[in-house]
């Protein structure tokens, strides 16, 4: 028994990275360095370094920070929708489900943070915050669901923390760590009560908040009178496409980390036949929002959606629309409905075409909008009429995207990315250095 | 009496008299009296003060006989604004002539250094039929804001006496008031507006607004409290050579335009059948026009002055 315990803590224990993994922090860490040094000419210069002006007053950020929010609402998906409709399958995923949820959440913060013009008077919000504004509704919410995720990420890792505090192949100082976090986790009976109940009071309480948090970013653009955000829809309309993204960027992870850490035998095919099958499910309920979402203002065409909605379909806009519409939505829905499609590098390369078309149509509904305000533009230099980002806005958006990702690394490099304690429970396996 | 009035510069009705607050009242009974003597106002030692009538009849009274209220001043706050007084816009678009002189001397008086000018005229043309016209369109200090609702610490801010301001020391620049606005009139300082030593000497007031600007935060026209408080118009009613713009107070019934003519402010929209911009919005907007009708200037004139993508002279203070 034990050395099935101990086979399972070796494959499961967080590992020194090899060169690959060096390399890749490396890429990260420079992206992210360039990232900066073009925010702080943004802090000095002022946002001018950007391409948004008086019209296109928001731009790739914005779309940027609705992404991350979208990405952060798998957590609350994988955890705790699948795990309280007891579906014991899911149990590989969710350590990797809250470890993007955290990321992501961290990185909308920041990116709302560079996106504000006086980054200097950020306390403000605390010390001026007035609750009619959709803003702070935000501001609260992503702080709840923020300490939520973190909760939730730390507490299944008690036993594991106590089990790596004994097992892990580390120096004594890692050790040391782990023995803290555990928080003196020995699995009596009252520490075994509190934390599944805890656990569960957790995934509860998540679900609220994470609906939350994605409708009030809906709401931030709802609540303007602008064509193409003045929609009833767009609550439900970002959660779907938030699950959609969500999905889309767990299937990618566990299929890199099944791949650099030898997983076949814990993240199988029959978990990524299972989530190509919940990806059409998600897939096919946000196709539903967006045919409400852009079909019945069509047919009702006033004149100001109507121009909106032309620049989206045969105008400025239509190459990105088609794409992120049948290249991240139609075309995924399609393949994966072929059990052949669901197998695990199939799979992978659709959920990247999720997770790229989901970026892309945040910046669809962020950034046209602008463009088609009430009264014409005139009178303003012709390039305030169009947007497209700076290489420094991109360096930016780049550093954020590089920064989650290197947040999901360094939690990879250190924690365990499938629960131990709970598949040694699945499968019935005792630690017997604790028994003892 | 009012060619009277039109002559003599120094009489001109001084539009906000500080020390001054007229009942209205008070000056209905003067009207009887005026006209059952007929005096000569300028005549005699008294001081005379100028009083508009409700049915819109300007006079001139003695002094004496208007009841006068204290002095206001004292705890003028920059957030609450002019005590009982509640400021109003007509513009009248059979006037415009797109002179674009409102813009520039907005331009120059708010130290505006950049191509975001806060009065723009849009050359408007309602549907194919219709016959063009020039719309100035400035802040409408609507009465319903969109932008103060969204705005996340209070940073622009509703005044009793109806003027929408906004707090430069305080605004994060988050930019949500500008998606909020439907006319479009919000504008950012997206780089160091470099006004120079003059505007940067200014001390800083929500009340004279972009003075001196702030890199990172919003602006817009602020109805020029700070001209109103030396009993001025604002700077784009004294500069329109066309007289179409139009100030006063909604609770006097009063506007006033650039060559000091009053008028009745309801009987002018009345009858000039007056509206207010996507009034279908909800916003209620401080700022009324008449609508291009029975034109007296020819829209064809202001296509010389029309730049599509360029803004007006900047200010100078550079
Ligand atoms: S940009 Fe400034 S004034 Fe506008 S909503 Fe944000 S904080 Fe308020």
């Amino acid at each position: 028994m034990s050395t099935d315990f101990d086979q399972l803590v070796y494959d499961l224990a967080p590992r020194k990275f090899s060169w690959k993994g060096n390399l890749w922090v490396a890429i990260l860490v420079v992206i992210i360095l360039v990232g900066s040094y073009s925010y702080v000419q943004q802090v000095r210069q002022g946002l001018v370094i950007t391409d948004m002006r008086d019209y296109a007053l928001w731009g790739v950020y914005i779309s940027n920070f609705v992404f991350f929010v979208a990405i952060s609402l798998v957590g609350s998906l994988i955890t705790a929708i699948l795990r309280l409709s007891g579906i014991k399958w899911s149990t590989p995923l969710t350590r990797i489900a809250e470890i993007i949820a955290v990321a992501a959440i961290i990185m909308a913060g920041v990116t709302i943070i560079i996106d504000m013009g006086r980054p200097d008077r950020m306390l403000n919000l605390f010390m001026h915050g007035r609750l009619q504004s959709p803003i702070i509704w935000d501001v609260i919410v992503i702080t709840t669901y923020l300490v939520i995720s973190v909760l939730l990420l730390y507490y299944p890792l008690l036993p594991d923390f106590s089990i790596l505090k004994r097992h892990a192949p580390e120096s004594a100082r890692v050790r040391k760590w782990y023995s803290g976090l555990s928080l003196n986790w020995v699995g009596n009976s009252e520490q075994r009560r509190i934390y599944s109940r805890s656990i569960k009071a957790l995934s509860i309480l998540i679900i609220p908040v994470a609906f939350a948090i994605h409708t009030v970013t809906a709401w931030l653009f709802e609540t303007t009178y602008r064509p193409g955000w003045d929609s009833t829809n767009f609550g439900p309309y970002f959660i779907a496409g938030a699950f959609v993204a969500g999905a889309g960027a767990v299937v990618a992870v566990m299929y890199v980390l099944r791949k650099t850490y030898r997983l076949e035998n814990y993240i199988t095919d029959f978990h990524f036949n299972k989530m190509g099958k919940t990806l059409v499910l998600l897939c096919l309920i946000y196709l539903y929002f967006n045919i409400n979402e852009y079909l019945i203002p069509t047919y009702k065409s006033t004149e100001e959606e109507a121009v909106h909605l032309q620049s989206l379909f045969t105008g400025q806009y239509a190459t990105l629309f088609w794409t992120a519409i049948i290249g991240g939505l139609v075309l995924p829905v399609i393949i994966l409905l072929f059990p052949q499609g669901r197998k695990p590098l199939p799979l992978f390369l659709v959920s990247i075409a999720v997770v790229v078309g989901a970026w892309w149509k945040r910046y669809i509904i962020v950034v046209p909008t602008l463009s088609h305000p009430f009264l014409p533009i005139q009178g303003v230099p012709e390039s305030w009429r169009h947007y497209s980002p700076t290489w420094m806005e991109w360096s930016i958006t780049f550093a954020t995207l590089a920064a989650a990702l290197l947040i999901i690394t360094l939690l990879v490099r250190f924690l365990p990315i499938i629960p131990i304690h709970e598949t040694s429970e699945e499968r019935g396996l005792v630690d017997a250095a604790q028994t003892k | 009496m009012q060619n009277n009035l039109e002559n003599d510069n120094k009489s001109r009705r001084k539009f906000l008299d500080k020390g001054l607050k007229i009942g209205v009242l008070a000056a209905a009974g003067s009207v009887a009296l005026a006209k059952v003597f007929g005096y000569r106002l300028d005549e005699g030692a008294e001081e005379t003060v100028e009083l508009m009538s409700t049915d819109g009849t300007l006079m001139q009274v003695l002094s004496s006989q208007i009841e006068s209220v204290p002095e206001k001043k004292i705890d003028y706050n920059p957030r609450e604004g002019f005590p009982n007084r509640k400021f109003v816009m007509v513009v009248d678009l059979a006037k415009c002539r797109n002179a674009k002189k409102c813009q520039s001397s907005c331009n120059k008086n708010h130290y505006i250094t950049g191509d975001n000018a806060w009065i723009k005229i849009y050359k408007m043309q309602d549907n194919e039929k219709s016959a063009p016209y020039w719309q100035p369109t400035l802040c409408q200090h609507c009465d319903e804001p969109p932008c103060v609702k969204v705005c996340p610490v209070d940073a622009t801010f509703k005044r009793r006496d109806g003027i929408v301001l906004i707090d430069n020391n305080r605004c994060i620049g988050c930019r949500f008031c500008m998606a909020a606005c439907p006319y479009s009139v919000r504008i950012f300082n997206w780089s160091d507006p470099w006004q120079g030593e003059k505007a940067e000497s200014i001390p800083y007031s929500p009340d004279y607004s972009g003075v001196p600007a702030q890199k990172g935060t919003v602006d817009k026209c602020d109805f020029c409290p700070h001209m109103i408080d030396k009993g001025e118009m604002p700077h784009c009613v004294s500069a329109c050579p066309n007289d179409v713009f139009s100030f006063g107070d909604l609770y006097e019934d009063t506007v006033t335009n650039g060559s000091g003519q009053s008028f009745q402010l309801s009987k002018l929209l009345k009858d000039r059948a007056g509206y207010r911009l996507m009034e279908n919005l909800g916003t209620a907007p401080s700022v009324y026009y008449l609508p291009p009708s029975n034109r007296v200037i020819d829209f064809e004139e202001g296509l010389d002055n029309y730049t599509e993508f360029k803004s007006v002279e900047k200010s100078e203070g550079i």
